[in-house]
């Protein structure tokens, strides 16, 4: 039995605009997702911003009703259940939010520890146990005011681990936090995996997924457009091309021509100050440098080099077809 | 068991975040003085034994309404601000046992407000601190405050839906002194305020401990102090339950 299933997972945000007269508006966040995560399992759900990925953990961590579709944690629905639910998970949002600022890290974490009824006795041996696992120990006394954006990450993980949970939800854990502390936070998420956790993670960095996932569902304007694992979904795209050329005030009508090229499946502009960094997908192994560089004649172009597809272009041309 | 701890952590922690708060802590100094020396310079006037202490009394319970009111209000907003008003929504207790614990916690250091406002008269105006029933006044001030926490968890309830409930909150803060006869008797309002008056928890809370403090029946407004706290208690849980629930379904726990 999975132990994280989502079964065309839908929700629809009501709101409205004008003033005086108001207009009801309708935002479909999520359009019908199914997935299914395995125990011991890492699952990222990857997506750019806006695709649906928080309002999907959200409705599986009980936090939002879906507006219809079901989801099931452990077995246990979560409209239904959601009290067992939540008594058998942790969750973690990314950022700085979140966190008492006015109490030391302990306090905070003694707090939360009572409020998933971690015992007096255990609570002693556990909230320390925690502190070292994500590395904050010695400075657990401090108030979180005072903490960097990585220390309030690393207390935001131990807090969702606090009460030992079977499934672990992080929603993009290392967002603004510096390299070295993502690459803590990432080898910290490692240990829950090892620890026998099941976990689902959602993510924008490519390299963040292709390293931690044991399997990828690429989530796209709320629908999931591709899943797999890291190495199926480059697999997808690896028989095509990647083309990189160097140009200079390349418009948007130039960049549709270039898409609409036979063969060409994406292309995506990388603004790099004054000069932009074009990266064209070609399907197949079909050699279309010519006809690209064509229909930018009359632009000034720099190098051109061609290269294996990653998974960030895997991710791009699912999340472009879109 | 797991109930009274997390009542108790709750609390704890509470009173701890509100001990750090520099701007807090200066309104608990500043209020209660402010409506003190009001209060004194109003009825100093009347001249009748026990009148200082009667009116030190009711502004004392001013000032506890009053940090109950914008502290069980402003909770919610707050927490909503910080981003933990999810994780309180998503713990496993109910929301209104998440809560319940910073509603008291916020009425409580209004006692804070009420020996202020008492020491100042003593001290400034030579209030005379003399108790008709020590004890019965040690029990009904805990029984009031206690019961203020209550009415303001109901307060706190409508925050989990609306965001901008603040405005009945700033709404509530003069009408409930009048109507509960903090500054003034309620025997100065028209009749059909009188229901309205019965149904306020500090309404009998003020009169037990005027009674408890300068003679009178006690009891009687304790009981009612109780059951109204109650029946606070009862529609708080349900509110909370009913409200996040559609707070769940609207999306308004958080910010984004």
């Amino acid at each position: 039995m999975a132990v994280i299933e989502a079964i065309e997972l839908r929700r629809t945000y009501r709101t409205s605009t004008g003033v005086l007269r108001r207009k009801p508006l309708e935002v479909e966040a999520v359009r019908g997702i199914s997935f299914a995560v395995e125990k011991g399992e890492l699952f990222g759900l990857l997506g750019p911003n806006g695709a649906g990925k928080t309002t999907t953990i959200k409705m599986l961590i009980t936090l939002l009703l879906p507006t219809s579709g079901q989801a099931r944690v452990l077995g246990r629905d979560v409209v239904e259940n959601a009290r067992e639910v939540r008594k058998r998970i942790g969750y973690v949002f990314g950022g700085d939010r979140g966190l008492y600022e006015r109490l030391s890290a302990r306090d905070n974490l003694r707090y939360f520890a009572e409020l998933y009824g971690v015992s007096g006795k255990a609570q002693r041996t556990r909230i320390d146990e925690v502190l070292e696992l994500v590395g904050l120990k010695g400075r657990e006394q401090e108030r979180v005011e005072g903490y960097s954006r990585g220390m309030r990450q690393r207390l935001h993980i131990a807090r969702g681990i606090l009460h030992d949970p079977e499934v672990v939800f992080l929603d993009e854990p290392t967002i603004g936090v510096d390299p070295v502390g993502a690459r803590e936070l990432r080898s910290t998420i490692a240990d829950l995996i090892a620890a026998g956790k099941t976990v689902l993670l959602t993510t924008h960095y490519m390299f963040e997924a292709d390293t931690l996932c044991d399997r990828i569902a690429v989530i796209a304007k709320g629908r999931i457009v591709g899943e797999g694992t890291p190495e199926a979904l480059k697999a997808g795209v690896a028989e095509g091309r990647v083309t990189e050329i160097d140009a200079f005030g390349v418009d948007e009508s130039t960049v549709a021509r270039l898409r609409a090229i036979e063969g060409v499946t994406a292309v995506t502009v990388e603004e790099h100050e004054q000069k932009q960094l074009l990266v064209v997908q070609t399907a197949g192994d079909r050699e279309l440098t010519a006809p690209l560089l064509a229909e930018l004649d009359g632009f000034e172009v720099g190098r051109v080099s061609s290269r294996e597809p990653t998974l960030e272009d895997a991710y791009i041309a699912l999340v472009t077809a879109e | 068991m797991t109930a009274l701890r997390v009542l108790a952590g709750g609390f704890r922690m509470n009173m701890k975040m509100l001990g750090t708060s520099a701007w807090f802590l200066l309104m608990a100094v500043i209020q209660p003085v402010i409506f003190a020396t009001i209060a004194y310079y109003m009825f100093r006037s009347g001249g009748r034994s026990g009148t200082l202490l009667y009116a030190s009394l009711g502004a004392g319970m001013m000032g506890v309404w009053s940090s109950t009111l914008f502290g069980s209000g402003g909770m919610i907003q707050w927490q909503r601000w910080q981003g933990t008003l999810e994780l309180g929504a998503a713990a496993p207790p109910s929301m209104g046992l998440v809560y319940l614990p910073f509603s008291l916690a916020n009425s409580f250091t209004g006692m804070y407000a009420l020996a202020a406002t008492l020491l100042w008269g003593r001290l400034l105006f030579g209030v005379p601190l003399h108790f008709a029933h020590p004890w019965l006044f040690a029990l009904s001030l805990p029984a009031t405050v206690a019961a203020l926490g209550l009415m303001g968890l109901v307060l706190a309830s409508t925050f989990i839906l609306y965001r901008h409930a603040n405005a009945l909150s700033n709404l509530l803060e003069y009408p409930v002194w009048i109507a509960s006869g903090l500054i003034f008797s309620t025997s100065l309002l028209p009749g059909w305020t009188r229901p309205i008056s019965w149904a306020l928890p500090p309404y009998w809370g003020v009169l037990a401990i005027r009674h408890a403090a300068l003679g009178g029946d006690v009891w009687g407004p304790l009981a009612m102090v109780a059951l109204l706290g109650l029946a606070c208690l009862v529609i708080g849980f349900a509110m909370f339950r009913v409200f996040e629930h559609f707070a769940r379904a609207r999306a308004t726990l958080s910010l984004t």
